[in-house]
């Protein structure tokens, strides 16, 4: 479904759900998602729905994910980052009350 | 136009205030049509905090105190019924709210306010309590510093106030009321018992109208023998994203809704109809929820909005049957979520009856009349 551009740009190595993909310099973390293959990158909170990417303009946050251990951020506005660990944004975010 | 069709009640106004009512008419077995405006109305339905909220209300004025608080008592009957009705849970919570203090002075304040509503409420009784250090942590997961005590009371709750109005909507329908959306009030004419009320598209004879246009029942009383004289009050509310559920009860400044979101408010402006969000604002509630519980520091802000109350003079809400034109009410507040079951279980059957109750005898309009100058 998708394939890199002929002009490929550097390629950068991240990691999507423990999954090593290559990705060109400049992509979004969501279109490293697409790239790998995942299933899905989040499950919503409410009823547990798996999602992918889909506006991949920062409007329809279907693409929350874990960037490098912080939660909830929208993967299609975060460019990749060498090394950049992508995770699953399973249900709410959870937060230690007492850790502020 | 076409020739008037006939009905029991007309209802202008399709938020919580209307809807509510409208909902308690048709339960009564009334034909019951109810007017909505389009998205150019100030719908502050759809801004609201979405709080049951008792404490601390009706200081100086017993007789709110009572409807609150009676409301209160019947929200756990209409969200029991809407379900019902609908298939849909309003997420009805009533575990007792917190008023958060963050100094001797607002201690003292508070307790003094607190005792004088429970002077005020006499055999009806006023629970409330200071609590204070690690009761307040126990109770209010990762409260700041900077709290240094609360006042509780177990009447106070929330719920989804958009599934409120989608319920009453719903529910009024599903029960035989005819819902007009998209639609303006252009003129009215008024005998007692006998209505007619013009829209672009129609004309409506009925035996009753209820106003509940929020702030545009000012400019529609006077039609109709009565008096609105409402203003607008904006407030700003901020919005976190979800997270696991933190808050086990509400505070009137932030509360985690059913959902997962954190929801900050409670700021108050007097700017007109003036919609507009300020970054001062924000600034202002996002650094007192942070002072409240420092983790919403830690949470990304994914919505914000204003929204405008229907502020009358004194607070108080305005309750009124026509005297020159019965059958002619008139209903604001600016707690539309709160009086939800009230308007619907306790108002709309007065209404039907033709007799206002005299607990509400408080909220007539003619309260604001100033003596003429001698």
């Amino acid at each position: 479904m998708f394939r890199l551009r002929p002009e490929a740009r550097a390629a950068v190595r991240v990691t999507v759900d423990g999954r090593d993909v290559s990705v060109p310099e400049g992509a979004s973390a969501a279109a490293a998602v697409l790239l790998a293959g995942a299933d899905a990158i989040r499950q919503t909170p409410v009823t547990g729905a798996p999602r992918l990417p889909y506006c991949m303009m920062g409007v329809c946050f279907d693409c929350l994910a874990e960037i490098d251990g912080v939660p909830n951020r929208q993967a299609c506005m975060v460019p990749v980052r060498e090394g950049m660990v992508i995770a699953c944004q399973r249900g709410a975010r959870v937060i230690d009350p007492e850790a502020a | 136009m076409s020739t008037a069709q006939a009905s029991d009640a007309v209802v202008i106004g399709g938020g919580l205030v209307g809807a509510a009512i409208a909902y308690g008419l048709v339960r009564k077995g009334l034909e019951v049509v109810l007017l909505d405006e389009g998205d150019v109305a100030y719908r502050a339905s759809r801004g609201n905090f979405a709080l049951v909220w008792v404490q601390g209300k009706g200081d100086g004025q017993p007789a709110y105190t009572r409807w609150t608080r009676a409301s209160a008592s019947e929200w756990p009957g209409l969200r029991d019924m809407l379900a019902e009705a609908t298939g849909i849970d309003t997420h009805l919570q009533q575990p007792g709210g917190m008023h958060l203090l963050f100094s001797d002075t607002e201690v003292a304040q508070r307790l003094a306010l607190l005792e004088r509503m429970k002077l005020a409420a006499g055999n009806h009784g006023y629970e409330y309590r200071l609590v204070e250090g690690q009761e307040l942590r126990d109770m209010l997961p990762g409260v700041g510093p900077k709290v240094i005590a609360a006042t509780y009371t177990p009447y106070d709750g929330h719920v989804n106030s958009l599934k409120l109005l989608h319920a009453l909507h719903r529910g009024f329908v599903a029960a035989g009321g005819r819902y007009v959306p998209n639609t303006t009030v252009t003129g009215a004419s008024a005998a007692p018992g006998d209505f007619r009320i013009d829209t672009a598209e129609a004309r409506y004879a009925t035996l009753r109208v209820v106003l509940a246009a929020g702030l545009g029942n000012r400019e529609l009383a006077p039609h109709f023998g009565l008096q609105a004289p409402v203003v607008p009050n904006k407030g700003q509310v901020l919005v976190t994203e979800r997270t696991k559920h933190l808050l086990p009860m509400p505070t009137v400044c932030v509360r985690q809704t059913d959902e997962g979101t954190v929801m900050l408010g409670d700021s108050k402006e007097d700017k007109g109809f003036d919609l507009s969000q300020t970054p001062d604002v924000m600034a202002t509630i996002a650094r007192r929820s942070i002072d409240s519980f420092p983790w919403i520091g830690q949470l990304n802000i994914v919505r914000a909005w204003s929204a405008l109350r229907v502020m009358s003079a004194d607070g108080f809400p305005i309750y009124e049957q026509s005297r020159r034109f019965p059958g002619a009410f008139v209903a604001n507040c600016h707690s539309g979520v709160t009086l939800a079951a009230a308007h619907a279980l306790l108002l709309a059957p007065m209404i039907v009856a033709g007799d206002l109750d005299p607990m509400l005898a408080p909220f007539t309009a003619d309260r604001f009349d100033v003596p003429a100058a001698a």
